[in-house]
């Protein structure tokens, strides 16, 4: 187990250098100038911003400069916003998108989970017709308009209450959070609910389902300890990409909701070729996936010992 | 199918227990998570106007990328400053030049004075001095800080050398005589200098306060020293902001309330929308599709210009096609902006342009755009078509090349772009090709002179015609098509530097004439906001140069609602 977890974080590292280097080519092959304003500025300080950022340098300098501020963790300045390093910019603004994320992917689990058993359950009866009609528009209804219109209601429900019930925007209390969370955990949501139904009916059919029957285990117990905890797995692997996707792909909602979210500066960074923060956010996104998806692998062995590798 | 029946129910029963241990867990975890985010941000929920505590609540577009004023080129970063900050000379609520920092100055045509107030205090208590504008300005200019704005301080005396690094800065020159006396040199006569320290980049910054962030000055709330009507007391990076009343400000008639809070930071004008119409904050803009509902609400909707002019900027460099004049010409003739406006666009604020300075430039008495009137613009096929005929044959082409347009990837310059191809296929049989770029890379290519015609934009830095007037001059980088001729640099250096107010004004008169018949630009639109503010909030201004929004003059008026 423990030389498995090695040889897998081994893996992560060397995933994380590939991210760290095709970002860095890649971002450098973009055309246009990250020094260009507005306000056309004299050859002479464009010089000098350049030297500032080291972008006199050949580009291999660069990278080789690059990658060894990295394995010290340490990002570089912004471009954009000047005094701020981008490890500031992390350090601050990502645990805001990690807590948005993690209720997110909780409503997304739970909801997921108890919606998916429930269909099964009811199969092909109206609970079951209602829950896949709304997961085919929790599926295919893009975020941007769910998060416009949910404020909207908002807004609708504060005037006919005549006060602020749950606040439209803005970040700092739990009112602030519920919303756009659910907003960001709805695709997910929906997903993880087919994926739970189709888990479970396939496991009703399956032997030892029958054979537990045939025994006389009582009906409630044979639900939750054979049916629910087999189906679960296959959620359980979407799992992890599912939590690094909805805590890095939050932008749309932390736009519309005002909430001061690392997914913003991702976006931004992107449009205005800032440089640092490209290379930070993305590197930084890039190990957090890698992470989760062995976090997910190790996690596997503990709920299905089947999986448990040995050696 | 009884037995199933009864299986179902107690297989429910038992999801149900579930389903309630699950929420219960959620809900101590959403306890868990609220106590950390509670560290991310501020909780404010007191409204869009507080009387109790005379505060009120904005939303601010962009987080400002720092505020250190030297430094600082946007929009957002100009309009927090515009409230943390005074220059030497402001502007009042009628955009009329009133005293700052200066109680008084005197503008010669080798140089300036400016004799500061006393009572003109940093919000840690000390006096504001004339080493503080002396040490700002010099540092503007110092090559190391690569200033984008430095180019704005040019007309002081040696100010290009030392920013070039070819002097060193104790050449600068500005000097402050005492405490209470600043001393400029000019380069050149510069009648118009009292309106560029009225700008954000001429605006004061104490030495050893500086010196002791160690770098860092304007990247938080502690790293920053004010002397405006607020002071910047919390910043909380993408989230929010609180500017409390600066007790050491002189002006009375300034900073009236105690507190702005700056509760929200998104560009969504939706969500902007959203808060306003939930009384969250005192004041939104309206895009065109917003419009009916504001009517709905019965709001006072408000326009102004917001000061900048999109054009069509041809591309003079030798090699173009766009070099011909007659072609130029023959484009002009082609096409209307009113159509532009009204039938493409439909932004019910936006105002077709006619003209390289827009509507709200001053002349003399009264508006510029009054006392030196163009020729009246109409669509005019049989004209564009002969001009088209003349470039042919001094071309000597049979058929014309696609033309490259260069412009921005936002929907609204896209939807010009088609409308101009279109227009030019139909009128002229030209074809256009669209090249569509992200920002940083269309300023590569409008740097590198890699287009045909390029869709511009320009806002003022100050309230002079200068600062669209001088635009076209071959020494100005900012033009990109490279448009030279003796004529218009001679113009615009009379413009500059000439004391007398008819002949200067004349020169822009002048100006405009020759960027009519031989730069030829393709006015396209001036850009306007609609705008609702809540009623109870009075003294809210907007402007067209300057901090775009300006809550310094605002006040609670309690007798409404």
């Amino acid at each position: 187990m423990f030389l498995f977890g090695l040889k897998r974080l081994l893996q992560g590292v060397v995933t994380v250098w590939f991210i760290a280097t095709a970002t860095f080519f890649a971002m450098h092959n973009v055309p246009g100038d990250p020094l260009l304003n507005e306000r056309a500025g004299s050859e002479a300080i464009k010089a000098n911003l350049e030297s500032k950022y080291g972008l006199d340098q050949p580009l291999s300098t660069q990278y080789f400069i690059y990658l060894r501020n990295l394995s010290r963790g340490d990002f570089g300045i912004s471009f954009t916003q000047e005094n701020r390093e981008v490890n500031d910019i992390i350090r601050e603004h990502f645990p805001v998108s990690a807590i948005l994320g993690i209720l997110a992917i909780v409503f997304a689990a739970t909801g997921g989970v108890l919606f998916g058993a429930l269909t099964a359950l009811y199969r092909n009866r109206l609970p079951d017709y209602i829950i896949m009609i709304l997961v085919i528009l929790g599926i295919s209804v893009p975020s941007f308009v769910i998060a416009a219109m949910s404020q909207l209601m908002l807004v609708g429900i504060n005037n006919m209450a005549g006060s602020t019930i749950l606040p439209v925007a803005g970040w700092g209390t739990i009112l602030h959070m519920l919303v756009p969370a659910l907003v960001l955990g709805l695709g997910t949501m929906a997903y993880l609910t087919r994926l739970m139904r189709s888990s479970m009916l396939e496991i009703i059919g399956s032997d030892y389902i029958r054979t537990a029957r045939s025994k006389g285990v009582p009906p409630s117990r044979i639900f939750a300890k054979h049916q629910l905890r087999n189906a679960i797995l296959p959620v359980v692997t979407v799992l992890g990409p599912s939590i690094a996707a909805i805590t890095t792909g939050g932008f749309v909602v932390e736009l519309v909701f005002a909430i001061p979210g690392l997914g913003r500066y991702f976006v931004q960074a992107v449009q205005q070729l800032d440089y640092t923060v490209i290379m930070g956010t993305t590197v930084f996104y890039g190990a957090f996936l890698v992470f989760m998806v062995i976090l997910v692998d190790i996690l596997y062995g503990f709920i299905d010992p089947r999986v448990r590798l040995e050696k | 199918m009884n037995r199933n029946e009864s299986n179902r129910g107690s297989e429910a029963r038992s999801l149900a227990l579930y389903a309630a241990y699950v929420l219960l867990a959620v809900a101590i975890l959403i306890y868990i998570l609220a106590f950390f985010a509670g560290n991310t941000g501020i909780a404010i929920n007191g409204g869009a106007i507080n009387e109790e505590r005379n505060s009120i609540t904005i939303a601010l577009s962009e987080e400002p990328p720092q505020l250190d004023s030297t430094r600082s080129t946007d929009a957002s970063s100009f309009v927090v400053l515009a409230h943390t900050m005074e220059g030497l000379i402001a502007y009042d609520q009628n955009d009329q030049l009133t005293p700052g920092v200066a109680e008084r100055w005197e503008i010669r045509d080798d140089g300036a004075t400016f004799w500061i107030r006393e009572e003109a205090i940093w919000s840690d208590g000390q006096p504001v001095t004339a080493h503080d504008f002396e040490f700002a300005w010099k540092r503007v200019l110092d090559p190391d800080t690569a200033a984008q704005y430095a180019f704005i301080l040019y007309p002081i005396k040696n100010a290009e050398a030392v920013n070039q690094g070819d002097l060193p800065k104790e050449m600068l020159g500005v000097r402050a005589v005492t405490d209470l006396v600043l001393e400029v040199d000019f380069e050149r006569p510069t009648p118009y200098f009292d309106k560029l320290v009225a700008f954000n980049t001429y605006f004061p910054l104490r030495e050893d306060f500086f010196e002791s962030t160690n770098g860092r000055y304007g990247a938080d709330a502690e790293m920053l020293l004010s002397n405006g009507p607020y002071i910047l007391t919390e910043w909380i990076h993408g989230a929010s902001m609180v500017w409390k009343k600066n007790p050491y400000y002189w002006n009375s008639e300034k900073g009236l309330l105690d507190e702005i809070v700056t509760a929200y930071i998104t560009n969504d004008a939706n969500a902007n929308l959203n808060l306003f119409k939930d009384g969250q904050i005192v004041q939104t803009g309206l895009t065109a599709p917003m419009l009916p509902t504001a009517m709905e609400q019965r709001w006072q909707i408000d326009r102004f210009m917001d000061g900048t002019l999109f054009f069509l900027e041809f591309n003079h460099r030798e090699s173009r096609i766009t070099d011909n004049l007659h072609f130029r010409k023959a484009l002009y003739f082609a096409q209307d902006p009113s159509e532009l406006v009204y039938k493409v666009l439909k932004e019910a604020s936006y105002l077709p342009a006619e003209s390289l300075f827009p509507i709200w430039i001053q002349g003399l008495q009264g508006a510029f755009r009054k006392e030196y009137p163009l020729p009246k613009h109409s669509l005019d096929l049989e004209k564009a078509r002969e001009y088209l005929d003349l470039a042919r044959q001094e071309l000597g082409l049979e058929d014309f090349p696609p033309i490259i347009l260069l412009t921005g990837d936002s929907s609204l310059s896209l939807l010009a772009a088609e409308y101009y191809q279109e227009l030019y296929k139909k009128n002229l049989g030209l074809e256009l090709r669209i090249d569509a770029q992200i920002f940083k890379q269309r300023l590569a290519k409008m740097t590198s002179g890699d287009f045909d015609i390029v869709m511009a934009g320009w806002g003022p830095d100050y309230f002079d015609a200068l600062t669209f007037g001088d635009l076209f001059s071959s020494w100005n980088l900012n033009n990109r098509g490279r448009y030279q001729s003796e004529e218009m640099d001679n113009l615009v250096r009379t413009a500059q530097s000439e004391l007398d107010p008819q002949k200067r004004m004349d020169a822009f008169g002048s100006i405009q004439e020759l960027i009519y018949s031989d730069v030829v630009i393709i006015p396209m639109y001036e850009r306007g906001v609609s705008f609702v503010v809540d009623p109870r909030l009075k003294g809210f201004k907007r402007r067209s140069v300057g901090p775009q929004v300006d809550y310094n003059y605002a006040y609670i008026d309690s007798s409404q609602n």
